[in-house]
């Protein structure tokens, strides 16, 4: 196989890139963000590169990050979630079917609700060893198939202004309440995956199967407890998002599937397991969400805006791939 | 050596034949019987008379499906995962919708094969793009859904075009010798012998099985481990087309967003016909039947009235079972 090899002394810009992979990262953060600021001047709608816009993408990329951000912890077993989407969809039906209950209340059972398709996932997949596609796939279907039966019959749909609040407002002009969820949430997975026991055998697990249970990590618990943390996590990104939107609809999730694996990867962790960390997701949030500003400014049509976007996660990808892989 | 035991697991010499093909091909035995027994439910359940018409009907839901399924499992033998399928299907119905809106029957089949050939180059290009850039299949195979489902629209916004009446007819009215042998399930098998009997048994199929069993053993082993890849998503893109042709044939129409969900259901049709999701382990026999299972546990569930959502949910939570309970097999012939 033609692995690429590299003189340790050559401090080459690949060195330099799979050195600090978070600093690249936000090098072409920083750069999408002025190319978007250039087009927009370009067409004549002023600067982009403003206070308030890099306040309105953080904004936005709250929903992608807590996503991405369960994703994260399941790929860095080694599996995936691809039933993220239909649980941020279920927990932004569960805040408007029980608005009218109170926030509290409809937060706490939207919260619930994640964490028991979760914990449906994590047991099909620790305990009956299934593929992580095939039972996240098959637990996505059977709940958008009773989201539709129950989206059918009649209730009162409110989302409680505090969601609404937490999912669109800002504060001293330019702080967007969401931070406030996604801040904490970030520093405890960040801080977690780090010192944490719990943290440490997640990367375990994801590094080596054989050689965490030998050392006596129990990997069907640490399973459990990813993939309950990822259903909770998704329904947590479905509680900013129905606040965002203001109503929730049967596909309100569904756009977030693809950018949440690809916020992922983009942020440097391996989908094989064991390597990477939040950090990185973050920034992908970002730059993913920078981007989708840049194809709504372009006026994009949404067949272009696809392939545009397909074609722009497969690059980084790659060039990721290619910045950070020492032989292979 | 016997050619399979690449495939297969390894049995001592002293066991009879039949005890042999049983344990190789028991989850695929399992999975024909359970059609079997699906049929005659359906049959028990039908208020008229059930005859050939239902089998022809039962053909044309199930061959899209199936021709996506023989693609995936390809793909998935070789040891990667082809998620841009549906898109695939959707692209080729669109374009061919497209072009054959006015064609002659003649010159409709003709353009079907330089579709199915443009197609297979298009999977060859997506597995070059895995080779190339070393990123994993799943993540550029999902890239992928997005580019390919976006051509698709960019060639047919909203649902429209058309096929020969004739054209039609191949999948949706003609039979072959006997009432009872619709020609959707001919040409079904038709594709099959000519695209896989063919080669299974050839180098280039078993090294397909090779790398899917194990990509470094085959490497060292002497085959061409990029290249193998590549065929087995040309192979995909081809089956893909086939099934976007079958949408075609089936419905007269084009639809951008008609291979919504055929990603997820070539997927669980494979891993219920009893393909290894970690590749090198199955055939296309039991994803076919597999196909064909889904298919009509949909259409039984509708028939007894059950609201289509829920036969939606049902069929799901049947596919986490039976992988479920295939899990917990596995587990314990481990033991054993």
């Amino acid at each position: 196989m033609a692995a690429a090899p590299h003189p340790a002394s050559r401090p080459s810009v690949r060195r330099l890139a799979s050195d600090n992979p978070a600093a690249v990262l936000t090098l072409v953060f920083i750069g999408l963000f002025v190319a978007t600021d250039i087009i927009n001047r370009a067409q004549g709608d002023g600067a982009f590169l403003t206070l308030k816009q890099v306040s309105t993408t953080f904004l936005y990329a709250a929903v992608l990050g807590l996503m991405a951000a369960g994703q994260t912890l399941v790929m860095l077993t080694g599996g995936v979630d691809l039933s993220v989407a239909t649980t941020a969809t279920t927990g932004a039906f569960v805040i408007s079917r029980f608005g009218t209950h109170g926030s509290a209340e409809a937060i706490l059972i939207a919260l619930a609700v994640g964490l028991g398709i979760g914990l449906v996932n994590g047991i099909g997949i620790a305990l009956f060893r299934v593929n992580a596609l095939i039972m996240t796939l098959g637990i996505s279907t059977i709940t958008l198939g009773l989201l539709t039966v129950q989206a059918q019959k009649q209730f009162t749909a409110l989302v409680p202004n505090f969601v609404v609040t937490l999912g669109s407002a800002r504060f001293l002009t330019y702080v967007p309440y969401d931070l406030l969820v996604w801040g904490p949430v970030a520093a405890v997975i960040i801080l977690g995956l780090r010192y944490s026991g719990i943290g440490r055998m997640i990367y375990a697990v994801g590094d080596n199967p054989v050689a965490s249970r030998l050392a006596g990590v129990r990997n069907w618990q640490v399973l459990l407890v990813v993939y309950a943390l990822c259903g909770m996590l998704a329904a947590a990104s479905g509680i900013l998002l129905v606040g965002f939107n203001n109503a929730a609809d049967l596909g309100i999730g569904s756009p977030f599937l693809l950018p949440s694996v690809a916020a992922v990867v983009i942020g440097g962790t391996s989908i094989f397991g064991g390597l990477g960390g939040y950090a990185g997701t973050i920034l992908g949030a970002l730059i993913l969400t920078v981007l989708d500003s840049l194809l709504t400014i372009l006026n994009a049509s949404q067949a272009l805006r696809q392939i545009i976007y397909g074609l722009i996660v497969l690059a980084l990808a790659a060039i990721y791939a290619r910045a950070t892989a020492g032989g292979d | 050596m016997s050619s399979t035991t690449v495939a297969g697991t390894a049995t001592p010499p002293s066991t009879s034949r039949s005890v042999r093909i049983l344990r190789r091909h028991g989850w695929t035995i399992g999975v024909f019987l359970l059609l079997i027994a699906l049929v005659f439910y359906w049959r028990g359940q039908t208020t008229l008379k059930w005859g050939p018409f239902d089998v022809q009907s039962l053909a044309i839901d199930a061959l899209p499906l199936c021709f996506a399924a023989c693609g995936q499992a390809i793909v998935i033998l070789s040891g990667g995962i082809d998620l841009s399928i549906g898109s695939m299907m959707a692209l080729v119905n669109v374009v061919s919708a497209r072009v054959m809106l006015h064609m002659s029957f003649r010159d409709a089949v003709l353009s079907s094969i330089v579709i199915v050939l443009g197609a297979a180059l298009v999977g060859a290009a997506i597995g070059l793009t895995i080779v190339v850039t070393r990123v994993a299949d799943i993540i550029v195979t999902l890239a992928m859904l997005f580019v390919l489902g976006g051509l698709a629209l960019a060639v047919l916004e909203v649902p429209g075009g058309g096929a020969p009446t004739r054209y039609q007819n191949l999948v949706t009215l003609d039979t072959v010798l006997t009432h009872w042998l619709p020609s959707a399930l001919v040409i079904l098998f038709g594709a099959y012998t000519l695209m896989w009997l063919t080669v299974r048994r050839t180098r280039v199929g078993l090294a397909l099985y090779a790398i899917g069993s194990n990509r470094n053993a085959a490497y060292l082993a002497g085959v061409n481990v990029p290249a193998t890849r590549v065929l087995a998503y040309a192979y995909s893109g081809a089956f893909g087309a086939l099934g976007g042709l079958a949408l075609t044939a089936a419905s007269g129409l084009g639809d951008p967003n008609a291979g919504g969900i055929y990603t997820l259901n070539s997927v669980a049709a494979v891993v219920l016909g009893g393909v290894s999701l970690l590749g090198g382990v199955g055939g296309l026999i039991g994803p076919i039947c597999a196909a064909f299972v889904l298919t009509l546990v949909k259409t039984v569930l509708i028939l007894r009235g059950v609201d289509q959502n829920y036969a939606q949910v049902i069929q799901g939570a049947l596919i986490v079972l039976v992988v479920m309970i295939g899990g917990l097999v596995v587990r314990q012939k481990g033991k054993s």
